[in-house]
């Protein structure tokens, strides 16, 4: 294999938290693993947050005119939110796996840039931070996580709330931008013998892809961010009244926004595009057309972003193009499915509780694609844009995608991590839970957004069907709530009492599970040549190894 | 196919991701110095003459860095030295250039706050100024380095990885430079 880094390696295990260094190991360390677990709980303390959030705004909704929060709370409620579960639990959820595994699944010991890998993570970190700061600044930023202006401007929102939601937005941008370099870095220079571009994992695939994304979306919000910055400390005129555009800022933001969904949805792909052929026992049903329709995801999201604006009164023309990006958009998107649906075709397929979440990630992430398509249409946008039925759609992509993919790639890769087992029996609990908690929560705002309910307002008024849908909601959002005490139980159980899970428990066919669970600090000591896409298969069968075949599995 | 540097391809994807910052910053200027569709009053403020002469001194530069590395490359440290003290001074002209311009069209109360295409203006072009900065930095650091002798064979990439980022910010100052001032006087 290729030279590591020159740092200085130990050769023993992961130290934790009780190891002769303690704390500082944690936060002087330039390891890709443990830069991956820190994303991974940073993910999981803000889930918690946002998730208490999100259950406090369905308190307020569970009956018409319910007084439980105040209009102003209410807004602050939803935009942080909104900026919390986007910014600083899906991304660094993802970021996380793919810091954790990217070189663990190249045969690499290190990132490309291991200091740049801490510097991202902690630059994220206090982004984060300085979010939760602004509740003591005077009230958290209340204008909903794209921030439109001229509400975002110091007229309309003079408290520093909407600084330090953009300060921090700014400083998760920045990170999330090292963190690609180091992925783009990391793939290109650091893969093992053997290991071609044609061969690699497609959750690498997707990493590799999505780094693009990130580094030609998050300098876009960056810019606009400095404007809006600008704007409010130096009075400059880019997003107010007097010359400036408040359109503009809705370029900008959504030519970020709409990249950033694929940013948090193509990872996702990349993880169940692992999970269902070891599940299946089966190698991936056209690896090609993964790779490739990635790339065509990639390339359309940047084409797509004012179906976020046909209500502000676009040209006709102008409508026309974005409209048909947008369902153009689906296609690559729904070969992904297929390929999916066609490797569990004839597969032997194995329920796990990882399984079971790239499942509800087929399900549920169809029936948010469809919906998305639906929007795609301008008058169907026309008429649905800013009720619920929006907030339906994003939950669909975010917690049906995005989600369950992390979900599933925990229950997957928690063994390889920590070298036990998650308990099966809690994680079906949890699944099932989770699979009703969250379709009851969420499928019934399709009405409700038919129906006419607008989001972002702190109560509805009594017409028919509304109470009842509303409070049908909040319950399940409740039994979704309990599902992730069951999660953190699970986790909390099995780091200490979970089964043993040796270097493959899944047998598994990419490298990561060549090396032990946990890695040492040093991730592999040697690695054999890879031949195919499934180097553990060709070791474990040396009879019939898939470079043999002459088939596409080569 | 051989093996890519790591350095180099860092530092190719940081630009590439930089441009898309200043493509945005540039996208925004073209629209707001136009407010109704035409060109605004004050751009005539700008001094086109004055600021061609400080260009060119950031274009030599991109010259003498490359030199650098030359000299550098077939091991002629104290050449090398010189390019790069001689890269340094001509951006700090460049800089120099720019604080007077900027100094002049404030005395004429042209500010960031006066209307929008001052907005456009001083964010765009000192979002260019900071990454000139930078880079001055950069190469400030890397002299030293290379002065104390503590430059290893390894590491050349870094020389060269810092003279991409070089070409980078003149480069995005010729379509700045285009953009602002040839565009102020067509």
């Amino acid at each position: 294999m290729r030279e590591g880094i020159p740092i200085p390696e130990a050769e023993k295990p992961i130290p934790g938290l009780g190891s002769e260094y303690g704390l500082l190991q944690w936060i002087a360390t330039v390891d890709h693993k443990l830069i991956g677990i820190m994303y991974l709980l940073t993910a999981i303390l803000f889930f918690i947050i946002g998730f208490i959030l999100a259950l406090l705004m369905r308190i307020q909704l569970i009956h018409p005119a319910n007084t439980f929060l105040s209009p102003e709370v209410y807004n602050q409620v939803f935009t942080m939110h909104g900026t919390t579960m986007i910014f600083l639990v899906l991304t660094p959820m993802l970021t996380g796996f793919a810091t954790y595994f990217l070189p663990l699944m190249i045969g690499a010991n290190e990132m490309a840039y291991p200091r740049l890998n801490a510097f991202s993570f902690w630059v994220f970190l206090s982004g984060g931070i300085l979010l939760y700061f602004s509740v003591f600044t005077g009230g958290a930023p209340n204008v909903g996580w794209f921030s439109y202006a001229p509400l975002s401007e110091k007229f309309f929102s003079s408290t520093p709330g909407v600084d330090y939601w953009a300060v921090s937005v700014l400083l998760m941008g920045i990170g999330t931008i090292g963190a690609a370099l180091n992925f783009v870095g990391t793939t290109l220079t650091m893969r093992t013998k053997g290991l071609s571009m044609r061969r690699l994992p497609l959750f690498v695939w997707m990493v590799f892809v999505n780094s693009f994304l990130m580094l030609a979306a998050f300098p876009v919000l960056n810019a606009g961010l400095a404007m809006l910055l600008i704007d409010r400390f130096l009075d400059a005129h880019f997003f107010v009244a007097s010359g400036g555009s408040a359109l503009i800022w809705q370029h900008l933001f959504w030519s970020f926004g709409h990249p950033e969904v694929y940013i948090l949805a193509l990872p996702a792909f990349g993880m169940v595009s692992e999970i269902i052929p070891v599940f299946s026992r089966k190698p991936i049903f056209g690896y090609e057309f993964v790779a490739i329709s990635s790339v065509a995801i990639a390339v359309l999201s940047f084409g797509v972003w004012a179906h976020h604006m046909f209500a502000v009164g676009l040209s006709t023309p102008f409508n026309a193009f974005f409209a048909a990006s947008s369902i153009l958009i689906a296609v690559p998107t729904g070969i992904k499915i297929f390929n999916w649906s066609a490797t569990m075709w004839g597969g032997s397929v194995h329920f796990t509780t990882s399984m079971l979440f790239a499942l509800a990630l087929l399900i549920d992430f169809t029936i948010g694609g469809l919906s998305g398509v639906g929007f795609g249409l301008v008058p169907i946008d026309w008429r649905l844009t800013d009720t619920y039925f929006v907030v339906a759609h994003i939950h669909y992509v975010f917690i049906g995608a995005s989600l369950s993919g992390g979900i599933a790639a925990t229950y997957y890769w928690f063994p390889k991590i920590t070298g036990r087992m998650l308990s099966e029996k809690i994680g079906k609990w949890h699944f099932w839970l989770f699979f009703i908690g969250f379709n009851g929560t969420f499928f019934v705002f399709h009405f409700l957004g038919l129906l006419g309910m607008t989001r972002r307002v702190f109560t509805y008024p009594d017409l028919p069907y509304f109470g009842s849908l509303n409070l049908f909601s909040t319950i399940s959002a409740f039994i979704f709530g309990i599902s992730f005490i069951l999660f953190l139980w699970n986790v909390f159980y099995s780091l200490r009492n979970g089964r043993e899970a040796g270097d493959n428990p899944w047998k598994a066919w990419t490298l990561e599970w060549y090396t032990t669970s946990p890695p040492d600090q040093k991730n592999f000591g040697k690695i054999p040549e890879v031949r195919s896409r499934r180097p553990l298969w060709d070791l474990e069968h040396p009879e019939n190894p898939d470079w043999k075949k002459k088939s596409w599995i080569k | 196919m051989t093996v890519m540097n790591k350095n180099k391809v860092g530092m190719l994807f940081f630009l590439g991701s930089e441009s898309f910052f200043f493509i945005s910053l540039i996208i925004a200027y073209a629209y707001y110095s136009h407010p109704g569709g035409k060109l605004s009053e004050t751009a005539r403020y700008l001094d086109v003459a004055k600021t061609s002469v400080f260009t060119f001194f950031l274009l030599a530069s991109s010259a003498t860095v490359g030199l650098a590395g030359m000299k550098y490359g077939s091991g002629k440290r104290n050449q090398a030295l010189a390019w790069l003290f001689v890269t340094v001074v001509l951006g700090i002209i460049f800089l120099l250039g720019q604080g007077m311009e900027y100094s002049r069209l404030i005395n004429q109360n042209i500010t960031i706050s006066k209307d929008v295409f001052g907005s456009s203006f001083f964010t765009l072009t000192g979002f260019h100024g900071l990454h000139v900065l930078a880079g001055l930095i950069l190469l400030t650091v890397i002299s030293l380095v290379l002065l104390s002798g503590k430059f290893m064979k390894m590491e050349k990439t870094a020389l060269e990885s810092i003279s991409m980022y070089w070409h980078f910010v003149d480069a995005v100052w010729v379509v700045v430079f285009i953009t602002v001032y040839i565009g102020a006087v067509l």
